[in-house]
């Protein structure tokens, strides 16, 4: 841990104002990541992933707040910054791809102008050459016949080429910071693999830090460094990648792990974890959400949680650990 | 692109014909017999039995409508029986001030409408977004005739602002050259500055109070639309990249929300042609409008039929021009043709 990590988020929480209530997100969120480094964020749907993604982008919807934190990122704190230095900032120096490709590119705008639209705003080509440079990526993200898929609009292309130009715009600027949202989610199991190896390529080639959000506990062990395992808006682990997949600490990273069908488990065995996440409106919340559901829960875990290390750049958040 | 408008205009020759039958049959069935109205109240039977023969009314219906048909393919709409005049010249000279203010009144209700409903999406929630639902409140709960009243008694009675409701130019002005039949058209080309602003006066009331109307609609769609556009995925990847709010909200997000609101003017415009009728009638304005309310008043066959076909017409012509515009603006609508 001796150099500083591209991006390092600390004791961030959100909330949600709703009309049935406050709902609190994400509460004392924090995690790092290296330059050059894949971490992963896991969690069931509803843990808060994207949302802490959205937060540091500082793309969250009107109603969400952030009520603590920090997020450091080239020694500024991205959660301190105005609208337009982080504006500025996106799109540049850390960028975003999201799932459902299809939806997430403009649908009555040719791809290559999506493109130039971004190198342009931050100076990477101008008006003139922007084409050209957008063709460029469009190479880059290895899409057949550039110079006509450029004039392509998003309905034209498959998701997997979609996903592509969503690549290709996010890269456009060599951000030092990608977040991949759930990139492979709707794509089929080849053009799955087939972007997960150019997004670690491109990745690699750049020495850029990648977030890569994800459901999927073996896609996030083959591909990344290090694994954060979140649950209802807290991180329960953290751990470098094989040594979570191989042995797990926390009660809930062993239920997802069993959930996971891959190497260790077959389609037979497979668990799925009993309960669901709590309802984050209930003012009694537990300190550890996961304990309603917890198989070994002890009277103690009615306490703040804990951060215990437990072993080389491991963490993780139970009082009684597997 | 042009198959596609191919296409559209062959599926609105049906509703040409079938607008043909219907005013023909309506006129013929209307009460009110237009041989007994021009004979007047003292003529004898045979005097009124004279001039139906005259008018051929008293034929059957299927031959009347044979030769209605043969008029209409040789561009003849028949003669008005109360002016005498051709119904084509009469409806081609009226043309320019229905048009003129329709048009007119669009323009100010999309140029009022459309910048308020961005703004009210954009700025969700405040002043203007409140003044937004008041006005297209306001807009839809007033109807023309009403607005155009109030208007004629504030503005010309009471204040003196305006000049008195009575046609497109006062009559101390001579119309200015016919080029284009718009007065403000025609008399800024040759650069007849009194007579600009003696129509432009003229104009201002009845097509305010039609754009009062129109723009409730307008404004509450592009609002709607904007609100959805921006909260669309394709927006947050707009936001994700950096782009800056004006790309963000006109080029991403507006060129999107655009689609309905076009939608929607084809049917405000065609509610326009409507409301027409009842704001000329108010203001005295030598269109279309008025020339079908007095035609209508004194069972005069030809020039309602003329106006009736006009306004279908107008309204297939309407279409496709929205269809198209439509296809400009959206990719996936020029595919599919």
């Amino acid at each position: 841990m001796s150099t500083v990590p591209a991006l390092a988020v600390e004791d961030l929480s959100v909330e949600f104002r709703t009309r049935s209530g406050i709902v609190k997100v994400l509460e004392h969120v924090g995690f790092s990541v290296d330059k050059g480094e894949t971490v992963a964020l896991v969690g069931e749907s509803g843990s808060g992933k994207s949302v802490t993604a959205f937060a540091v982008m500082g793309i969250l919807d009107a109603a969400g707040k952030v009520t603590s934190g920090r997020a450091m990122f080239g020694g500024a704190d991205l959660l301190a910054l105005g609208e337009r230095d982080l504006a500025e900032q996106r799109g540049r120096e850390l960028s975003m791809i999201f799932q459902n490709p299809r939806t997430a590119l403009n649908p009555i705008r040719r791809v290559g102008l999506q493109i130039a639209d971004v190198l342009v705003r931050h100076g990477g080509a101008t008006r003139n050459d922007a084409p050209q440079a957008a063709i460029e990526m469009l190479k880059k993200v290895r899409i057949p016949d550039p110079e006509r898929r450029a004039e392509a609009y998003p309905f034209e292309l498959s998701g997997g080429m979609c996903q592509r130009i969503m690549i290709a715009i996010a890269l456009a600027c060599r951000p030092a910071l990608l977040i991949a949202d759930e990139p492979t989610t709707g794509l089929d199991v080849t053009t799955q693999a087939v972007i997960m190896d150019l997004i670690g390529e491109l990745a690699g080639e750049a020495g850029m830090a990648t977030i890569f959000i994800t459901h999927d506990l073996a896609l996030a062990a083959e591909y990344c460094d290090r694994i954060v395992v979140m649950h209802a808006g807290h991180i329960v682990e953290a751990a470098p990648g094989r040594d979570l997949f191989t042995h797990p600490r926390h009660p809930y990273s062993a239920k997802l792990l069993a959930a996971t069908p891959g190497e260790t488990v077959s389609l037979e065995n497979m668990a799925s974890i009993p309960g669901g996440l709590p309802d984050l409106r209930r003012s009694d919340l537990p300190a550890c959400r996961y304990s309603d559901r917890c198989e070994r829960r002890l009277g103690q875990c009615a306490q703040p949680l804990p951060q215990r290390t437990v072993g080389e750049r491991r963490v993780v958040a139970c009082w009684n650990p597997l | 692109m042009l198959n596609l408008l191919l296409s559209r205009l062959a599926t609105a020759i049906p509703s040409i014909v079938g607008v043909v039958v219907v005013t023909f049959m309506l006129t013929r069935l209307l009460p009110g017999d237009p041989a007994a109205y021009f004979a007047g109240l003292a003529a004898s039977p045979q005097a009124i039995a004279e001039i139906r023969a005259k008018l051929g009314l008293d034929k059957s219906l299927p031959e009347q409508f044979v030769g209605y048909i043969g008029d209409l393919l040789h561009g003849n709409l028949g003669n008005s029986l109360s002016t005498g005049q051709p119904v084509v010249v009469e409806i081609a000279t009226r043309l320019p001030a229905s048009a003129e203010l329709t048009l007119f009144a669009l323009i100010v209700a999309v140029a009022i409408a459309i910048p308020l409903g961005v703004l009210a999406a954009v700025k969700q929630g405040t002043w203007i977004d409140h003044t937004c639902r008041i006005v297209t409140t306001a807009g839809v709960s007033l109807p023309v005739f009403f607005t155009g009243l109030l208007f004629a008694y504030v503005f010309y009675y009471l204040l003196q602002w305006a000049p008195a409701p009575t046609g497109r130019l006062d009559v101390f002005l001579s119309p200015p050259t016919h080029i284009t039949g718009f007065y403000l058209i025609d008399s800024a080309l040759t650069g007849n500055l009194e007579t600009l602003w003696g129509a432009l006066r003229q104009l201002a009331l009845p097509a305010i109070s039609m754009a009062i109307f129109s723009l409730a609609p307008l404004a509450r769609m592009t609002r709607g639309s904007m609100l959805a556009v921006l909260g669309s995925d394709f927006i947050r990847t707009a936001r994700a990249s950096g782009l800056s709010p004006r790309t963000v909200i006109f080029t991403y997000a507006f060129r999107n929300a655009v689609l309905p609101v076009i939608t929607t003017l084809g049917m405000v415009f065609s509610f326009l042609l409507g409301a027409n009728v009842l704001v000329e009638t108010v203001f005295a304005w030598p269109g279309i409008g008025l020339y079908a309310v007095n035609a209508l008043i004194t069972s005069d066959y030809a020039p309602v039929q003329g106006f009736v076909l006009t306004m279908a017409i107008l309204y297939v012509a309407l279409n496709l021009t929205i269809d198209f515009v439509y296809g400009l603006v959206d990719p996936r609508v020029r595919l599919d043709s």
